[in-house]
Formats: structure tokens, C-alpha cells, sequence
């Protein structure tokens, strides 16, 4: 097959079995659009912003597992780009990113809308490639994709000079299945002698705790995590990226850790004997202060990223490998023992451990006569079932929706972690509604961060994606109020939002739906209402407490021991020692 | 600690830079750093001098093995090695008896006078960082009109080697 460029571009994408690319055309591009114009297999969803093509794609391959793949042209189409790779590099998502860039010739010159691409993503990308030549386009995008996927996954870019992609010269074109990269070979298999080591440790445990993150859900681990869990018995927390890989209705389940996680999963990780770390990587978020971060414990750590090892906790048995094949492995080796748990000594750690449950640390007044967030997201969680994929912007309401929805099922919870984007929440759910079609997508924002991508509603009414937008409007930056609230004596410097938009009046704008809602007993009714409209995207504008923080909370530089838990929350009970 | 690393890397544009901006981003100290390809057109050797605790060390070899670009690493700090740097330097030699001395002064340190003028030697010296600060010192600040070195090189010693 002969084929130009720009084909090349478009034919390669439909063979590596892409189904939708997210993006926005330029000069730099405009052969690959055209080439994308006289084909109907490869869908272009055109966005707003190009953070918008970035974070929709990333909410694509949150939801599927597959690839992302973008397009956009050189220079303010690149550069516009950025946060959305950075934002899909900081939590391992797979993206493939291709950017338009001048003719060769003219590359260094200043040309019209030239930036150095490579240079400028590649400190928040897996790794970047400049093709300068036709005949190397075929395999440098093979090699992108298997570099994006494999291994510990992130951003790929790919900067595509136009003259590249000239339709007028042609040059064979076969698509090539495999590739070889001699100095990229990911370890996927865990050494059989740690395993052993690592058993060894489990078995020997008496306050064992499991600390997942994102790498189960990376790795399809799930049907592996729960095996292992349910057969030690052991309590299991998950990072904010980890929910939903182990079912959060299950009663070894503790919540969440870290800095807003729960009071029993950080009290038990303070005073756990042997932590089993799989797939996270200890975030400053999650450890608290380091040097107070599980004194009593010894730790095993799985992590297909060596580099993720030993960063910033010293371990005692690293495991490099896939988590997938690390639990599996984990698994049979403690099937093939006699030993078996400490049953005593667990009877007992799950007592203290149910103690730390009973202050019922998420509590919140539900007397209020304003619209609580927290009450939002759990007639949300009934109103879907506890069944929809949610994706988040970032703010109080990202940490309410982790802590209130009660995600039973990987590649549910959507949300940006690592960079905290705030604008990802809305495009994201796009890209999720387009790999679902027949799913229930919610999006649960505030009115600072959809204000980010707002634009994106114009896509999402070209495409007729019907998500929710569950807006938790406090008219604050409520994160940023809440941190001056407690460490700058209430000085709500530039945190309040005047001049807001009436939403309901930008949705309808827009052609969609908008809905207001402003009374406690409104909101289930509401959730119903819009969740009822199966076919429109609705904005659903909550106008809530303006003064309700985020509990418990681990202040920076604190210990998982010295959380601050909400007013309302119970005393300690009989027998347990009181807070620090 | 000091440590000498060394790799082997595809010989692409932009693997410097991917090695160079790893080290700034992660606030890493580089002492000196040197790269070439080598017989094998495809790859090129680098040696990174850098200085870091341990736990620094270990987080400096396994973030430059994720890179892509790096096919094989070693820290040779971790056993016998011989590190040489190449240094030119140029010194004032006005009169018969300056030139007398910094004569002796290269043959003791194994130098070369590589270049002349009447009131000027450049002298090629190789050797370890040390003894290159030694002849530094012994000839002399005042004498001294430019100094260019190379960093350091290194090989580890005996029949271990660095290859694919
Ligand atoms: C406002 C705000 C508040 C936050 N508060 C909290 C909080 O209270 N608690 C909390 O937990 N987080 C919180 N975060 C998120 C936090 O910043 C980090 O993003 C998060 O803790 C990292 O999760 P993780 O450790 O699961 O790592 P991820 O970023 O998900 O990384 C995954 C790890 O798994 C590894 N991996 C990937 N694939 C595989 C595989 N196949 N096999 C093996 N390993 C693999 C990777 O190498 C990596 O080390 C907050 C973020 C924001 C924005
Ligand atoms: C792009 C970006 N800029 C700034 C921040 C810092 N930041 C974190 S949370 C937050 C406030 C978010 O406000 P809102 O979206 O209304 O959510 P709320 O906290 O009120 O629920 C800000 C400004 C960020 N995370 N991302
Ligand atoms: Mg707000």
C-alpha cells in the first residue's frame, strides 16, 4: 500500500484499532485533517481547548484501559495541550499525544506557531519523539503506543512536522504489529524469592494492613486484590487513585487513607505491624510527615516502577512486577503453606480497628438547613445505584465524592490525583460517556473548577454526550477557603467567587439542560429528575453550605495519628486512648 | 558520596537533554558529565560524576535506567575502576626561567606541551580530578590563563565491561 503521510497518520491509528481521536485541527495538521475527512473509521471528536481533546482522552482511557489519542497542530495547539499530558503523566495514563510542527526546514527558525514540543513536554511525559522522516512514521507511532501502554503507563508525544505529512509523496506503507524496543523491557513477573519473602512477612503478621493504589487499576488486578484480600482476611485501604479496585461496600474495606481518608484506615496504618503495599507509591498526600509514616511497620511494596520503590518510605521486600501477576503469584504461594494467619491476634486487630470505625469519622450534620455537600453525593450514590462512572474536578467536593460514593468497581472514580487539575472533571466525563455510551457518566464539580473547561458543554451538545454535571456550588474555592480557614486565621484571600455565572442559564445556553436546586429535601427529586433524562446532558446547580470543610483531615506535616476529626463526630469510646 | 556512573544510550537527539533536564528537574548535583558515541555508531557512553546519600544514588541510577533512551547503566563507584579527565591549559611562560620550570613541572606530572608562543605553553594533561587540582596548584594561580577539562571518564578495571 502507498500511502502519504498524513495517511500513513490516519491508516496506522486504524489499524492499532483507535476508535476515537480527540482534537483540534491548524496548519501544522491540516494534511492529517484532511486525511481524517476521506475515511469514516477513525472518529475525530472535536473539542473546544485542546486541554479539553487532553483530558477527555485521559477520562477515555481512565474508563477503558485503551489508549488515549489526541491530535492537535504545533505551536498554541501543543502548548495548550500541556496540562492535560501533565495531568495524565502524574497519574499514569496511557495517551497517545500527536502534535502538528513546522515543515523540517524551518524547525529552529521561529517559524509561524513553532514551539519545541519534545522539549516542552518532556519533563511531564514517558517519552516524546520528533519524526523527521516519512519512512519512520509507521514505526514511531507503533513504538508510542507500546511505550504508552506497557509497563508503567503515561504520555506519549508524537511532534509530526507538516512537510512529513505531505499528501503528494507516497511511500509504502505496511503496518507494523510488533515492536522491539532493545532499551525499554519492563519487568512484569515478580521474583519468585521475594514472593517468598514477602509471604513469609504476611503470615507472620499480627496488625497487617493492605494499602492499594492506582497500579491495581492500571494493572486489571482487581478479581486478584480481592482473592488475596478475602482469603488473608486482612483490612484494606486504597489511595484516592485506588478506589474502586477492591469494593467499597465490603466490609474489610477501611476507606480511604491519607490526608482526607478515614480516621479507622489512617489509625490502623499508624499502628499496623506489616503494611503490603501494592500498586501506589507512597504520595506525600497518603505518608503524612515520613518520618512518622507506619512507625511499627514492616513493609512489602509491588511496583512494576522500580523507580517507585524506595522513593520516599524505605521498604523491606521491594517487589518489581505487575501487580497482576505479584497477587497471583502471592496467592498460590500462601495456598501452598500450612501456616496460616494469626487467627487470634487478627480477631483482636479488627476489634481495635472496629473501635476507630465506631467514631464514625464522615459524619456531618444532617440537620442542616442548607444543602450539605456531603448529603449530595450520597443521594447521588442511590439515585445511580452506586453504579455510574464519576468523574471529578478537584476541590472539597472531589474529596466528599471519594469519601460518599462507595465505588464497588474499578475505572469508576475518574478524578486527577497527581497534578489536581482543576477543568479535567467535564471533558473527562465526555471522553467516558463516548467508551460507555449506554452508562450512566456524572460529573461532580464546584463552581471554580468547571469554569475551567466550561467551553467543553459545546462539545458535549455537537456529540449529544448526556452526562450529569453535579455542581457542589459554594461560591468559594472551598479547598483554598478551607486552608485559610484553618492556617491563615480565616483571611479568605481572592478565595471567594463574585460575579459567578447563573448556570442554569449557561447550560440552557448551550442547549442543554440546567436545573437549580437549593433546599435539602429538592435534591434527590432533582438527581431523579435529571437522571431520568437519559438523552440530555443536565446541570444540576446545588447551591450548598458555604462553610462546610472537608473531614478528618491530616494537617501537612502531621501524622496518620494526629487526624483532625469533624465537630460531630462521636467520642472516643470506652477503652480507647484519646487523640494526640 | 561521589559516584561515577556510566551508561549506554541510543545515540538520538535529545537523549543528552532527557539525562541533563532529569538532573535539574529532580534537583540532583552533576559534578561533570561527559558522552560520545562509541564503536557502535547507534549508542553513545556517557560518564556522570554526581554526588548524592545513598538513598539519592539509588533514586539518580533507577530514574536514569526508566528513560527511555538508556539501554544499560552502571555505577562504577561500586567496584575497582580507573577514571582519567583530559585537561588543556594555557600559562604565562614570559621568560627563560618560567619556562624552565613549567617544563619540569609538566614531565613530573606527565603532561605535554602541545602549543608555544613567546610568552605562552599549553600544556595536555590527563589523569584523575586530583591530580589534575595538583597541577593546578602547583603552577600557580597567577600563571594560569585558561584552563578547559573534560570531566571525568571512567572504565571499571579487570574484564568487567559496560556493553550490550
Ligand atoms: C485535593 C486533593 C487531595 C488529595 N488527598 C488525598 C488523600 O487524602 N488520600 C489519597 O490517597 N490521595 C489524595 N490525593 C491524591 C494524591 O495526590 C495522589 O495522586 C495519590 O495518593 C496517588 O495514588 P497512588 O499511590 O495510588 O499512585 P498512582 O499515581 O495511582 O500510581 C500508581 C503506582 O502504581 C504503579 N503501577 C502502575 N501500573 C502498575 C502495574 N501494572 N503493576 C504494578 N504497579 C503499577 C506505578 O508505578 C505507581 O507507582 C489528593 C489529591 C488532591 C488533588
Ligand atoms: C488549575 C488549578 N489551579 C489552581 C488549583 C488550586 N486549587 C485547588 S482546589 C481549588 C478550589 C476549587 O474550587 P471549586 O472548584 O469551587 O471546588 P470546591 O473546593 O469549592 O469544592 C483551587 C483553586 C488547582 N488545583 N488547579
Ligand atoms: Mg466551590
Amino acid at each position: 500500500m502507498e500511502l502519504s503521510g498524513a495517511e500513513i497518520v490516519v491508516q496506522f491509528l486504524k489499524d492499532e484499532g483507535v476508535k476515537y481521536v480527540f482534537g483540534y485541527p491548524g496548519g501544522a495538521v491540516l494534511h492529517i485533517y484532511d486525511a481524517l475527512f476521506q475515511q469514516d473509521d477513525v472518529r475525530h471528536i472535536l473539542v473546544r481547548h485542546e486541554q479539553g481533546a487532553t483530558h477527555a482522552a485521559d477520562g477515555y482511557a481512565r474508563a477503558t484501559g485503551k489508549p488515549g489519542v489526541v491530535l492537535v497542530t504545533s505551536g498554541p495547539g501543543a502548548t495548550n495541550a500541556v496540562t492535560g499530558i501533565a495531568t495524565a503523566y502524574m497519574d499514569s495514563i496511557p495517551l497517545v499525544v500527536l502534535t502538528g510542527q513546522v515543515p523540517t526546514p524551518f524547525i529552529g527558525s521561529d517559524a509561524f506557531q513553532e514551539v519545541d514540543a519534545v522539549g516542552i513536554t518532556r519533563p511531564c511525559v514517558k517519552h516524546n519523539f520528533l519524526v523527521k522522516r516519512r519512512e519512520d512514521l509507521a514505526l514511531t507511532l507503533k513504538k508510542a503506543f507500546y511505550i504508552a501502554t506497557s509497563g508503567r503507563p503515561g504520555p506519549v508525544v508524537v511532534d509530526i512536522p507538516k512537510d512529513v505529512t505531505d499528501p503528494n509523496v507516497r511511500i509504502p506503507y505496511e503496518y507494523p504489529r510488533e515492536v522491539k524496543i532493545r532499551s525499554y523491557n519492563p519487568v512484569v513477573k515478580g521474583h519468585p524469592g521475594q514472593i517468598k519473602k514477602a509471604v513469609d512477612l504476611i503470615l507472620g503478621a499480627r496488625r497487617p494492613m493492605i494499602y492499594t493504589g492506582g497500579g491495581v487499576i492500571l494493572s486489571e488486578a482487581s478479581a486478584e486484590l480481592i482473592e488475596f484480600t478475602r482469603l488473608l482476611g486482612f483490612p484494606i485501604t486504597q489511595t484516592l487513585m485506588g478506589l474502586g479496585a477492591y469494593p467499597a461496600t465490603d466490609r474489610q474495606f477501611v476507606g480511604m487513607l491519607g490526608m482526607h481518608g478515614t480516621y479507622e484506615a489512617n489509625m490502623a496504618m499508624h499502628e499496623c505491624d506489616v503494611l503490603i503495599a501494592i500498586g501506589a507509591r507512597f504520595d506525600d498526600r497518603v505518608t503524612g510527615k515520613v518520618a512518622e509514616f507506619c512507625p511499627h511497620a514492616r513493609i512489602v511494596h509491588v511496583d512494576i516502577d522500580p523507580a517507585s520503590i524506595a522513593k520516599n518510605v524505605k521498604v523491606d521486600v521491594p517487589i518489581v512486577g505487575d501487580v497482576k501477576n505479584v497477587l497471583a503469584d502471592m496467592t498460590k504461594e500462601l495456598r501452598a503453606r500450612k501456616q496460616k494467619p494469626d487467627a487470634e491476634a487478627l480477631r483482636q486487630w479488627w476489634a481495635r480497628i472496629d473501635e476507630w470505625r465506631g467514631r464514625n469519622c464522615l459524619q456531618y450534620d444532617r440537620n442542616s438547613e442548607l444543602i450539605k455537600p456531603q448529603f449530595v453525593i450520597e443521594k447521588l450514590y442511590e439515585v445511580t445505584g452506586g453504579d455510574a462512572y464519576i468523574t471529578s474536578d478537584v476541590g472539597q467536593h472531589q474529596m466528599w465524592t471519594a469519601q460518599f460514593y462507595k465505588f464497588d468497581k474499578p475505572r469508576r472514580w475518574i478524578n486527577s490525583g497527581g497534578l489536581g487539575t482543576m477543568g479535567f472533571g467535564m471533558p473527562a466525563a465526555l471522553g467516558v460517556q463516548l467508551a460507555h455510551p449506554d452508562a450512566t457518566v456524572a460529573c461532580v464539580t464546584g463552581e471554580a473548577s468547571i469554569q475551567m473547561c466550561i467551553q467543553e458543554l459545546s462539545t458535549a451538545m455537537q456529540y449529544m454526550l448526556p452526562i450529569k454535571i453535579v455542581n457542589l456550588n459554594n461560591r468559594y474555592m472551598g479547598m483554598v477557603r478551607q486552608w485559610q480557614e484553618f492556617f491563615y486565621e480565616s483571611r479568605y484571600s481572592h478565595s471567594y467567587l463574585e460575579a459567578l455565572p447563573d448556570f442554569v442559564k449557561l447550560a440552557e445556553s448551550y442547549g442543554h439542560v440546567g436545573l437549580r436546586i437549593e433546599k435539602p429535601e429538592d435534591v434527590e427529586g432533582a438527581l431523579r429528575e435529571a437522571f431520568g433524562m437519559k438523552d440530555r446532558l443536565v446541570f444540576l446547580d446545588f447551591i450548598t453550605d458555604q462553610t462546610e470543610n472537608v473531614y478528618p483531615m491530616i494537617a501537612q506535616g502531621k501524622g496518620h495519628h494526629e487526624m483532625e476529626l469533624a465537630p460531630y463526630c462521636k467520642a472516643p469510646q470506652s477503652g480507647e486512648r484519646e487523640l494526640a | 558520596m561521589r559516584h561515577i556512573i556510566s551508561l549506554l544510550m541510543e545515540n538520538e537527539a535529545g537523549a543528552l537533554s532527557r539525562v541533563a533536564g532529569l538532573f535539574s528537574a529532580r534537583g540532583y548535583n552533576i559534578e561533570s558529565l561527559t558522552v560520545a558515541p562509541t564503536e557502535d555508531p547507534s549508542l553513545s557512553r556517557m560518564t556522570i560524576v554526581t554526588t548524592g546519600s545513598e538513598e539519592i544514588i539509588e533514586q539518580i541510577t533507577k530514574q536514569l535506567n526508566k528513560l527511555i533512551d538508556v539501554v544499560k547503566l552502571v555505577d562504577l563507584t561500586e567496584g575497582a575502576h580507573i577514571e582519567r579527565e583530559l585537561m588543556l591549559i594555557k600559562l604565562r611562560a614570559p621568560d627563560a626561567e618560567r619556562r624552565a620550570e613549567l617544563k619540569r613541572l609538566a614531565d613530573i606530572f606527565r603532561g605535554r606541551i602541545i602549543d608555544v608562543t613567546d610568552s605562552t605553553y599549553t600544556i595536555e594533561l590527563t589523569g584523575d580530578g586530583d591530580k589534575l587540582d595538583a597541577f593546578i596548584g602547583a603552577v600557580g594561580e597567577g600563571t594560569i590563563i585558561e584552563t578547559v577539562r573534560t570531566g571525568a571518564s571512567g572504565i571499571a578495571r579487570g574484564t568487567r565491561s559496560l556493553h550490550l
